[in-house]
Protein backbone atom coordinates (compact mmCIF):
# COMPACT_ATOMS: atom_id res chain seq x y z
CA UNK A 1 0.00 0.00 0.00
CA UNK A 2 0.68 3.48 -0.65
CA UNK A 3 0.61 4.32 3.17
CA UNK A 4 3.57 1.88 4.32
CA UNK A 5 5.58 2.92 1.39
CA UNK A 6 5.69 6.64 2.76
CA UNK A 7 5.87 4.91 6.08
CA UNK A 8 8.98 3.26 5.38
CA UNK A 9 10.54 6.30 3.43
CA UNK A 10 13.06 6.55 7.03
CA UNK A 11 16.14 6.87 4.69
CA UNK A 12 16.25 11.02 5.71
CA UNK A 13 14.88 11.80 8.78
CA UNK A 14 13.74 15.35 9.31
CA UNK A 15 15.49 15.12 13.15
CA UNK A 16 17.39 12.51 15.14
CA UNK A 17 18.55 11.89 19.00
CA UNK A 18 20.97 9.69 20.04
CA UNK A 19 21.12 9.00 23.93
CA UNK A 20 19.39 12.14 24.67
CA UNK A 21 19.44 12.74 28.07
CA UNK A 22 18.62 16.03 30.54
CA UNK A 23 19.07 16.24 33.80
CA UNK A 24 18.69 19.37 37.20
CA UNK A 25 20.90 18.86 39.73
CA UNK A 26 21.46 15.18 39.36
CA UNK A 27 18.17 14.42 38.69
CA UNK A 28 17.53 12.33 35.59
CA UNK A 29 14.20 13.51 33.72
CA UNK A 30 15.18 12.55 29.96
CA UNK A 31 17.30 9.10 30.01
CA UNK A 32 18.97 8.37 27.27
CA UNK A 33 16.26 9.05 24.00
CA UNK A 34 17.29 7.82 20.78
CA UNK A 35 14.20 8.58 18.34
CA UNK A 36 14.00 10.03 15.19
CA UNK A 37 11.49 11.86 13.50
CA UNK A 38 10.94 11.72 9.13
CA UNK A 39 8.56 13.58 7.05
CA UNK A 40 5.06 12.57 6.23
CA UNK A 41 5.07 10.68 9.57
CA UNK A 42 3.18 11.23 12.98
CA UNK A 43 5.01 10.19 16.42
CA UNK A 44 2.98 10.20 19.40
CA UNK A 45 4.59 10.73 22.50
CA UNK A 46 2.97 8.63 25.58
CA UNK A 47 3.47 8.54 29.08
CA UNK A 48 2.40 9.30 32.77
CA UNK A 49 3.25 12.95 34.37
CA UNK A 50 6.55 13.73 35.12
CA UNK A 51 7.78 11.42 32.48
CA UNK A 52 9.51 14.25 30.52
CA UNK A 53 7.37 14.24 27.62
CA UNK A 54 7.50 17.94 28.00
CA UNK A 55 11.08 18.32 28.22
CA UNK A 56 12.29 15.88 25.37
CA UNK A 57 9.75 18.35 23.28
CA UNK A 58 12.26 21.04 24.82
CA UNK A 59 15.13 19.35 23.89
CA UNK A 60 14.00 18.78 20.16
CA UNK A 61 12.60 22.20 19.94
CA UNK A 62 16.16 23.25 20.97
CA UNK A 63 14.60 25.37 23.64
CA UNK A 64 16.50 23.07 26.22
CA UNK A 65 20.15 22.16 26.63
CA UNK A 66 20.90 18.54 26.57
CA UNK A 67 23.35 17.13 29.29
CA UNK A 68 24.36 14.48 27.17
CA UNK A 69 23.63 13.18 23.54
CA UNK A 70 23.05 14.63 20.67
CA UNK A 71 20.57 15.98 18.46
CA UNK A 72 21.24 16.42 14.86
CA UNK A 73 18.99 18.65 12.81
CA UNK A 74 18.35 18.54 9.09
CA UNK A 75 20.06 22.27 7.77
CA UNK A 76 17.16 24.77 7.45
CA UNK A 77 14.17 22.81 9.20
CA UNK A 78 11.52 25.26 9.54
CA UNK A 79 9.36 23.94 12.54
CA UNK A 80 5.96 24.80 13.87
CA UNK A 81 5.59 24.27 17.30
CA UNK A 82 2.05 24.56 19.05
CA UNK A 83 2.89 25.16 22.66
CA UNK A 84 0.52 22.74 25.71
CA UNK A 85 -1.07 26.09 26.64
CA UNK A 86 -1.36 30.13 25.98
CA UNK A 87 -2.27 32.30 28.67
CA UNK A 88 -2.97 35.60 27.51
CA UNK A 89 -3.63 38.40 30.17
CA UNK A 90 -6.88 40.06 29.31
CA UNK A 91 -5.47 43.09 29.76
CA UNK A 92 -3.77 42.93 26.36
CA UNK A 93 -6.16 43.55 23.32
CA UNK A 94 -4.83 41.53 20.91
CA UNK A 95 -7.39 39.83 18.08
CA UNK A 96 -7.05 36.03 16.54
CA UNK A 97 -5.39 37.65 13.39
CA UNK A 98 -2.73 39.86 15.28
CA UNK A 99 -1.97 37.25 16.60
CA UNK A 100 -1.70 34.77 13.51
CA UNK A 101 0.20 38.20 12.27
CA UNK A 102 3.29 37.89 14.72
CA UNK A 103 4.23 34.48 13.37
CA UNK A 104 7.44 35.34 11.37
CA UNK A 105 7.67 35.38 7.72
CA UNK A 106 4.78 33.57 6.55
CA UNK A 107 4.17 31.35 3.45
CA UNK A 108 1.11 30.88 3.42
CA UNK A 109 -1.64 33.65 3.97
CA UNK A 110 -3.72 34.03 7.34
CA UNK A 111 -6.61 33.44 5.75
CA UNK A 112 -5.28 30.43 3.98
CA UNK A 113 -4.64 28.76 7.37
CA UNK A 114 -7.92 30.15 8.56
CA UNK A 115 -10.05 27.97 6.14
CA UNK A 116 -7.76 25.15 6.53
CA UNK A 117 -8.19 24.94 9.92
CA UNK A 118 -11.46 26.59 10.40
CA UNK A 119 -10.68 29.04 12.21
CA UNK A 120 -12.27 32.46 9.88
CA UNK A 121 -15.21 33.28 11.49
CA UNK A 122 -12.68 33.92 15.16
CA UNK A 123 -10.57 36.46 12.90
CA UNK A 124 -11.91 39.39 14.87
CA UNK A 125 -11.92 37.64 18.09
CA UNK A 126 -10.13 39.32 20.90
CA UNK A 127 -7.98 35.89 21.92
CA UNK A 128 -8.44 35.70 25.78
CA UNK A 129 -12.38 35.24 24.59
CA UNK A 130 -11.90 31.80 22.90
CA UNK A 131 -13.01 28.59 24.03
CA UNK A 132 -10.36 25.83 24.93
CA UNK A 133 -11.11 24.24 21.46
CA UNK A 134 -10.71 27.58 19.22
CA UNK A 135 -7.77 28.42 21.18
CA UNK A 136 -6.04 24.99 20.31
CA UNK A 137 -6.88 25.39 16.73
CA UNK A 138 -5.83 29.25 16.85
CA UNK A 139 -2.07 27.98 18.10
CA UNK A 140 -2.57 25.23 15.44
CA UNK A 141 -3.01 27.47 12.76
CA UNK A 142 0.20 30.05 13.82
CA UNK A 143 2.07 26.96 13.96
CA UNK A 144 1.38 26.45 9.86
CA UNK A 145 1.55 29.77 8.91
CA UNK A 146 5.35 29.39 7.97
CA UNK A 147 4.62 25.80 6.31
CA UNK A 148 6.63 24.27 9.02
CA UNK A 149 8.37 20.49 8.05
CA UNK A 150 8.05 19.15 11.15
CA UNK A 151 4.78 19.95 13.30
CA UNK A 152 5.91 19.75 17.18
CA UNK A 153 2.42 19.72 19.19
CA UNK A 154 2.07 19.29 23.07
CA UNK A 155 -0.89 17.90 24.09
CA UNK A 156 -2.45 19.39 21.18
CA UNK A 157 -5.79 18.57 22.79
CA UNK A 158 -5.71 20.20 26.13
CA UNK A 159 -9.09 21.51 27.59
CA UNK A 160 -10.89 20.35 24.12
CA UNK A 161 -14.16 17.81 24.71
CA UNK A 162 -14.38 14.86 23.35
CA UNK A 163 -15.77 14.95 20.36
CA UNK A 164 -13.60 17.77 19.43
CA UNK A 165 -10.55 15.90 20.36
CA UNK A 166 -11.36 13.63 17.38
CA UNK A 167 -11.88 16.19 14.85
CA UNK A 168 -8.65 18.19 15.82
CA UNK A 169 -6.61 14.71 15.80
CA UNK A 170 -8.69 14.35 12.21
CA UNK A 171 -7.43 18.13 11.71
CA UNK A 172 -4.06 17.21 12.40
CA UNK A 173 -3.88 13.76 9.60
CA UNK A 174 -5.67 16.09 7.13
CA UNK A 175 -2.66 18.67 7.57
CA UNK A 176 0.30 15.89 7.82
CA UNK A 177 -1.84 14.79 4.29
CA UNK A 178 -1.44 18.35 2.66
CA UNK A 179 1.70 19.60 3.74
CA UNK A 180 3.21 16.10 3.75
CA UNK A 181 5.09 17.33 7.14
CA UNK A 182 6.20 15.40 10.41
CA UNK A 183 4.66 15.52 13.62
CA UNK A 184 5.64 15.18 16.88
CA UNK A 185 2.97 15.17 19.49
CA UNK A 186 2.09 14.38 23.03
CA UNK A 187 -0.63 12.97 24.48
CA UNK A 188 -2.26 11.50 27.60
CA UNK A 189 -4.66 9.10 26.35
CA UNK A 190 -3.86 6.78 23.49
CA UNK A 191 -6.98 5.76 22.23
CA UNK A 192 -8.14 8.65 21.19
CA UNK A 193 -4.49 9.58 19.21
CA UNK A 194 -4.29 5.82 18.10
CA UNK A 195 -6.40 6.28 14.41
CA UNK A 196 -3.99 9.07 13.61
CA UNK A 197 -0.31 7.81 14.67
CA UNK A 198 1.73 5.77 13.07
CA UNK A 199 4.39 5.15 15.79
CA UNK A 200 3.60 5.58 19.38
CA UNK A 201 6.66 6.04 22.00
CA UNK A 202 5.97 5.41 25.41
CA UNK A 203 7.87 7.38 27.99
CA UNK A 204 8.83 7.22 31.33
CA UNK A 205 12.33 9.43 31.10
CA UNK A 206 13.82 6.47 28.98
CA UNK A 207 11.80 4.98 26.49
CA UNK A 208 9.67 2.07 27.41
CA UNK A 209 8.52 0.46 24.43
CA UNK A 210 7.88 2.25 20.60
CA UNK A 211 6.16 0.94 17.72
CA UNK A 212 2.60 0.85 15.88
CA UNK A 213 -0.26 1.87 18.24
CA UNK A 214 -1.73 -1.54 18.33
CA UNK A 215 1.94 -3.27 18.81
CA UNK A 216 2.74 -1.03 21.79
CA UNK A 217 -0.63 -1.26 23.74
CA UNK A 218 -0.09 -5.00 23.57
CA UNK A 219 3.53 -4.64 25.06
CA UNK A 220 3.78 -5.30 28.80
CA UNK A 221 6.07 -1.83 29.18
CA UNK A 222 2.94 0.35 28.18
CA UNK A 223 0.50 -2.25 30.59
CA UNK A 224 2.98 -1.91 33.18
CA UNK A 225 2.84 2.15 32.80
CA UNK A 226 -0.76 2.30 32.26
CA UNK A 227 -2.50 -0.58 33.46
CA UNK A 228 -5.44 -2.32 31.92
CA UNK A 229 -7.64 0.58 32.92
CA UNK A 230 -6.78 2.53 29.69
CA UNK A 231 -7.71 -0.72 27.25
CA UNK A 232 -11.29 -1.29 29.20
CA UNK A 233 -13.29 1.46 30.60
CA UNK A 234 -12.05 4.39 28.17
CA UNK A 235 -12.78 2.55 25.16
CA UNK A 236 -16.05 2.36 25.87
CA UNK A 237 -16.30 5.21 23.40
CA UNK A 238 -14.81 3.83 20.34
CA UNK A 239 -18.44 4.25 18.55
CA UNK A 240 -17.24 5.49 14.91
CA UNK A 241 -18.95 8.07 13.02
CA UNK A 242 -18.94 8.70 9.77
CA UNK A 243 -18.70 12.33 9.27
CA UNK A 244 -18.28 14.64 11.73
CA UNK A 245 -20.30 18.50 12.74
CA UNK A 246 -17.98 21.30 12.99
CA UNK A 247 -19.49 24.42 14.50
CA UNK A 248 -19.91 25.76 11.28
CA UNK A 249 -22.48 23.01 10.38
CA UNK A 250 -20.54 21.58 7.51
CA UNK A 251 -19.25 17.75 7.11
CA UNK A 252 -15.81 17.00 7.06
CA UNK A 253 -14.99 13.52 5.35
CA UNK A 254 -12.91 11.40 7.78
CA UNK A 255 -9.57 11.28 7.99
CA UNK A 256 -7.71 8.97 5.54
CA UNK A 257 -6.25 6.71 7.94
CA UNK A 258 -8.98 7.21 10.50
CA UNK A 259 -10.42 3.76 10.68
CA UNK A 260 -7.42 1.47 9.51
CA UNK A 261 -4.97 1.59 12.34
CA UNK A 262 -3.91 -2.06 11.06
CA UNK A 263 -3.66 -0.54 7.49
CA UNK B 1 1.52 80.85 33.14
CA UNK B 2 4.56 81.06 34.89
CA UNK B 3 7.58 79.56 33.16
CA UNK B 4 8.56 76.92 35.58
CA UNK B 5 5.04 75.53 34.91
CA UNK B 6 5.34 75.17 31.45
CA UNK B 7 8.76 73.51 32.24
CA UNK B 8 7.35 70.62 34.80
CA UNK B 9 4.28 70.35 31.96
CA UNK B 10 7.25 69.26 29.22
CA UNK B 11 9.03 67.31 31.49
CA UNK B 12 5.99 65.25 32.70
CA UNK B 13 4.56 65.37 29.42
CA UNK B 14 8.11 63.68 27.74
CA UNK B 15 8.24 60.82 30.43
CA UNK B 16 4.67 60.69 30.06
CA UNK B 17 4.96 59.68 26.32
CA UNK B 18 8.04 56.34 27.23
CA UNK B 19 5.62 55.70 30.19
CA UNK B 20 2.48 54.52 28.35
CA UNK B 21 4.28 51.90 26.24
CA UNK B 22 6.54 51.09 28.71
CA UNK B 23 3.69 51.02 31.37
CA UNK B 24 1.22 49.13 28.74
CA UNK B 25 4.42 46.07 28.59
CA UNK B 26 4.79 45.91 32.62
CA UNK B 27 0.71 45.59 32.39
CA UNK B 28 0.46 42.75 30.28
CA UNK B 29 3.61 41.10 31.75
CA UNK B 30 2.71 41.92 35.41
CA UNK B 31 5.68 43.73 35.95
CA UNK B 32 4.55 46.47 38.39
CA UNK B 33 6.44 44.88 41.52
CA UNK B 34 9.30 45.08 38.94
CA UNK B 35 9.02 48.21 38.36
CA UNK B 36 8.79 49.03 42.18
CA UNK B 37 12.01 47.44 43.21
CA UNK B 38 13.90 49.17 40.27
CA UNK B 39 12.31 52.39 41.78
CA UNK B 40 12.87 51.93 45.06
CA UNK B 41 16.64 51.13 43.70
CA UNK B 42 16.39 53.92 42.58
CA UNK B 43 17.12 55.66 46.05
CA UNK B 44 20.54 53.38 46.57
CA UNK B 45 21.58 55.62 43.74
CA UNK B 46 21.10 59.04 45.00
CA UNK B 47 22.52 57.29 48.20
CA UNK B 48 25.75 56.28 46.15
CA UNK B 49 25.75 59.54 43.86
CA UNK B 50 26.05 61.46 47.94
CA UNK B 51 28.86 59.18 48.69
CA UNK B 52 31.16 59.43 45.79
CA UNK B 53 30.11 63.12 44.66
CA UNK B 54 28.96 62.14 41.22
CA UNK B 55 26.26 64.11 39.26
CA UNK B 56 22.99 62.71 41.43
CA UNK B 57 20.50 61.92 38.08
CA UNK B 58 23.76 60.15 36.69
CA UNK B 59 24.12 58.00 39.63
CA UNK B 60 20.37 57.20 39.69
CA UNK B 61 20.34 55.89 35.98
CA UNK B 62 23.41 53.69 36.61
CA UNK B 63 21.82 52.45 39.51
CA UNK B 64 18.68 51.51 38.15
CA UNK B 65 20.34 49.74 35.24
CA UNK B 66 22.47 47.72 37.61
CA UNK B 67 19.59 46.26 39.38
CA UNK B 68 17.82 45.47 36.25
CA UNK B 69 20.65 43.49 35.12
CA UNK B 70 21.00 41.80 38.83
CA UNK B 71 17.16 41.11 38.65
CA UNK B 72 17.46 39.03 35.20
CA UNK B 73 20.72 37.69 36.47
CA UNK B 74 18.97 36.43 39.68
CA UNK B 75 15.71 35.26 37.78
CA UNK B 76 17.53 33.14 35.57
CA UNK B 77 19.37 31.38 37.94
CA UNK B 78 16.21 30.72 39.88
CA UNK B 79 16.20 29.48 43.80
CA UNK B 80 13.59 31.92 45.53
CA UNK B 81 9.87 32.89 44.08
CA UNK B 82 10.18 35.75 42.15
CA UNK B 83 8.09 37.89 44.21
CA UNK B 84 10.35 37.07 46.87
CA UNK B 85 13.20 38.22 45.50
CA UNK B 86 11.77 41.25 44.01
CA UNK B 87 10.45 42.00 47.71
CA UNK B 88 13.78 41.36 49.70
CA UNK B 89 15.50 43.75 46.59
CA UNK B 90 13.49 46.16 46.97
CA UNK B 91 12.61 47.14 50.70
CA UNK B 92 16.46 46.01 50.93
CA UNK B 93 17.42 49.05 48.31
CA UNK B 94 15.02 51.44 49.83
CA UNK B 95 16.20 50.86 53.45
CA UNK B 96 19.77 50.93 52.17
CA UNK B 97 19.20 54.55 50.64
CA UNK B 98 17.41 56.17 53.66
CA UNK B 99 20.22 54.81 55.78
CA UNK B 100 22.88 56.58 53.31
CA UNK B 101 21.63 59.31 52.74
CA UNK B 102 20.47 59.86 56.73
CA UNK B 103 23.84 59.37 57.69
CA UNK B 104 25.78 61.47 54.64
CA UNK B 105 23.43 64.10 53.43
CA UNK B 106 24.47 67.55 55.04
CA UNK B 107 21.81 69.41 53.34
CA UNK B 108 22.49 68.56 49.93
CA UNK B 109 19.53 66.99 48.70
CA UNK B 110 15.81 67.24 49.91
CA UNK B 111 14.77 63.48 50.72
CA UNK B 112 11.28 64.41 50.28
CA UNK B 113 11.58 65.56 46.70
CA UNK B 114 13.43 62.22 45.57
CA UNK B 115 10.32 60.23 47.34
CA UNK B 116 7.69 62.36 46.29
CA UNK B 117 9.14 63.78 43.23
CA UNK B 118 9.48 67.55 42.78
CA UNK B 119 8.28 68.29 39.68
CA UNK B 120 7.52 71.93 39.81
CA UNK B 121 11.64 72.04 41.06
CA UNK B 122 12.34 70.64 37.02
CA UNK B 123 15.01 72.79 34.76
CA UNK B 124 16.31 72.81 31.41
CA UNK B 125 19.09 70.71 32.46
CA UNK B 126 15.79 67.96 33.15
CA UNK B 127 14.35 68.60 29.50
CA UNK B 128 17.51 67.61 27.55
CA UNK B 129 17.89 64.42 29.88
CA UNK B 130 14.26 63.70 29.34
CA UNK B 131 14.93 64.47 25.72
CA UNK B 132 18.26 62.69 25.46
CA UNK B 133 16.34 59.23 27.13
CA UNK B 134 13.50 59.87 24.29
CA UNK B 135 15.28 59.90 21.76
CA UNK B 136 17.13 56.83 22.40
CA UNK B 137 14.35 55.05 23.92
CA UNK B 138 11.43 55.68 21.41
CA UNK B 139 13.22 54.42 18.45
CA UNK B 140 14.58 51.01 20.17
CA UNK B 141 10.75 50.65 21.55
CA UNK B 142 9.74 50.89 17.87
CA UNK B 143 11.90 48.95 16.49
CA UNK B 144 11.51 46.06 18.79
CA UNK B 145 7.77 46.14 19.07
CA UNK B 146 7.10 42.99 16.88
CA UNK B 147 9.75 41.05 19.17
CA UNK B 148 8.57 42.65 22.82
CA UNK B 149 4.48 41.75 22.09
CA UNK B 150 5.76 37.82 20.98
CA UNK B 151 7.46 37.44 23.91
CA UNK B 152 4.61 39.08 25.88
CA UNK B 153 2.49 36.33 24.18
CA UNK B 154 4.71 33.18 24.75
CA UNK B 155 8.05 33.63 25.33
CA UNK B 156 9.26 29.62 24.14
CA UNK B 157 7.03 29.84 21.05
CA UNK B 158 8.31 33.23 20.57
CA UNK B 159 11.87 31.65 20.67
CA UNK B 160 11.11 28.59 18.36
CA UNK B 161 10.16 31.04 15.98
CA UNK B 162 13.37 32.80 16.13
CA UNK B 163 13.42 35.93 18.26
CA UNK B 164 16.09 36.38 20.48
CA UNK B 165 13.71 36.37 23.32
CA UNK B 166 16.90 36.50 26.36
CA UNK B 167 18.13 40.18 24.49
CA UNK B 168 14.82 41.46 24.14
CA UNK B 169 13.64 41.12 27.50
CA UNK B 170 17.27 42.65 28.81
CA UNK B 171 16.36 45.19 26.37
CA UNK B 172 12.78 46.14 27.78
CA UNK B 173 14.41 45.72 31.58
CA UNK B 174 16.95 48.20 30.69
CA UNK B 175 14.35 51.09 28.45
CA UNK B 176 12.10 50.57 32.15
CA UNK B 177 15.06 51.09 34.15
CA UNK B 178 15.84 54.53 32.06
CA UNK B 179 12.35 55.46 31.94
CA UNK B 180 11.99 54.89 36.10
CA UNK B 181 15.27 56.63 36.61
CA UNK B 182 14.01 60.26 34.49
CA UNK B 183 10.39 60.18 36.12
CA UNK B 184 11.74 59.79 39.63
CA UNK B 185 12.00 63.43 39.48
CA UNK B 186 8.80 63.62 38.50
CA UNK B 187 6.09 62.09 40.83
CA UNK B 188 9.30 60.45 43.26
CA UNK B 189 10.36 56.82 44.15
CA UNK B 190 7.59 55.78 45.60
CA UNK B 191 4.46 56.87 43.01
CA UNK B 192 6.71 56.00 39.80
CA UNK B 193 4.71 52.69 39.82
CA UNK B 194 1.41 54.65 39.40
CA UNK B 195 2.98 56.64 36.38
CA UNK B 196 3.63 53.27 34.61
CA UNK B 197 0.43 51.41 35.57
CA UNK B 198 -2.26 53.30 36.06
CA UNK B 199 -2.70 55.39 32.55
CA UNK B 200 -2.05 51.85 30.78
CA UNK B 201 -4.56 49.93 32.91
CA UNK B 202 -6.92 53.09 32.30
CA UNK B 203 -6.91 52.96 28.83
CA UNK B 204 -7.31 49.55 28.00
CA UNK B 205 -11.57 49.53 28.51
CA UNK B 206 -11.15 52.11 24.98
CA UNK B 207 -8.52 50.07 22.79
CA UNK B 208 -8.62 46.82 20.76
CA UNK B 209 -5.17 46.68 19.68
CA UNK B 210 -1.56 46.87 21.61
CA UNK B 211 -0.46 49.87 20.11
CA UNK B 212 -3.90 52.03 20.37
CA UNK B 213 -3.22 50.94 24.35
CA UNK B 214 -0.05 52.33 24.37
CA UNK B 215 -0.84 55.71 22.62
CA UNK B 216 -3.77 56.13 24.81
CA UNK B 217 -1.57 55.15 28.11
CA UNK B 218 0.75 58.12 27.02
CA UNK B 219 -2.32 60.95 26.43
CA UNK B 220 -3.56 59.96 29.41
CA UNK B 221 -0.33 60.13 31.47
CA UNK B 222 0.17 63.33 30.00
CA UNK B 223 -3.93 64.04 31.13
CA UNK B 224 -2.67 63.02 34.15
CA UNK B 225 0.40 65.29 34.69
CA UNK B 226 -1.61 68.36 33.23
CA UNK B 227 -4.30 67.67 36.19
CA UNK B 228 -2.09 66.96 38.88
CA UNK B 229 0.03 70.89 38.07
CA UNK B 230 -3.17 72.34 37.77
CA UNK B 231 -4.53 71.46 40.96
CA UNK B 232 -1.11 72.13 42.27
CA UNK B 233 -1.41 75.84 40.76
CA UNK B 234 -4.56 76.47 42.29
CA UNK B 235 -5.26 74.50 45.34
CA UNK B 236 -1.04 74.10 46.30
CA UNK B 237 -1.37 70.78 46.78
CA UNK B 238 1.87 68.83 46.00
CA UNK B 239 2.36 68.32 42.21
CA UNK B 240 3.56 64.34 41.86
CA UNK B 241 0.76 63.03 44.66
CA UNK B 242 -1.95 65.17 42.58
CA UNK B 243 -1.09 63.45 38.97
CA UNK B 244 -1.17 60.40 40.31
CA UNK B 245 -4.36 60.83 42.01
CA UNK B 246 -5.63 62.69 38.61
CA UNK B 247 -4.84 59.12 36.73
CA UNK B 248 -6.69 57.14 39.48
CA UNK B 249 -9.62 59.22 38.90
CA UNK B 250 -9.56 58.60 34.98
CA UNK B 251 -9.11 54.72 35.94
CA UNK B 252 -12.07 54.53 38.00
CA UNK B 253 -14.45 56.62 35.33
CA UNK B 254 -12.97 53.91 32.66
CA UNK B 255 -14.20 51.36 35.23
CA UNK B 256 -17.65 52.55 33.97
CA UNK B 257 -17.09 51.46 30.07
CA UNK B 258 -17.85 48.45 29.27
CA UNK B 259 -14.78 46.64 28.06
CA UNK B 260 -14.85 46.33 24.19
CA UNK B 261 -12.30 43.94 22.88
Amino acid sequence: MLHTKIMNQTEHPLIQTHDLRFSVNDQVIVDDVSLSLSANKIVTLIGPNGAGKTTLVKLILGLLKPTAGQIIRQSGLRIGYMPQKIQIDSSLPLSVDRFLKLAPKSSFTVTEIAELTRIGHLLSQPIYRLSGGETQRVLLARALLQKPELLVLDEPVQGVDVVGQRELYQLICQIRDELQCGVLMISHDLHLVMASTDTVVCLDKHVCCHGHPETVTSNPAYLDLFGQHQTTGVVGYTHHHNHVHDESGTDHGKCSHGDQPNA
Amino acid sequence: MPDFIITALLAGCGVAILAGPLGSFAVWRRMAYFGDTLAHSALTGIALGLILSINVNLAVIVCCLIIALLLIALQRNQTIATDTLLGILSHSTLALGLVVVGVFNRGQIDLNAYLFGDILAANTADLWIIASTIAIVLPLLIWLWKPLISITIHEELAQVEGVPVAATKVALMLMLALVIAIAMKIVGVLLITALLIIPAATSRRWVSTPEQMAVLASVIGMFSIAGGLGLSYYWDTPAGPSAVLTSSSLFLISLLRKPTA
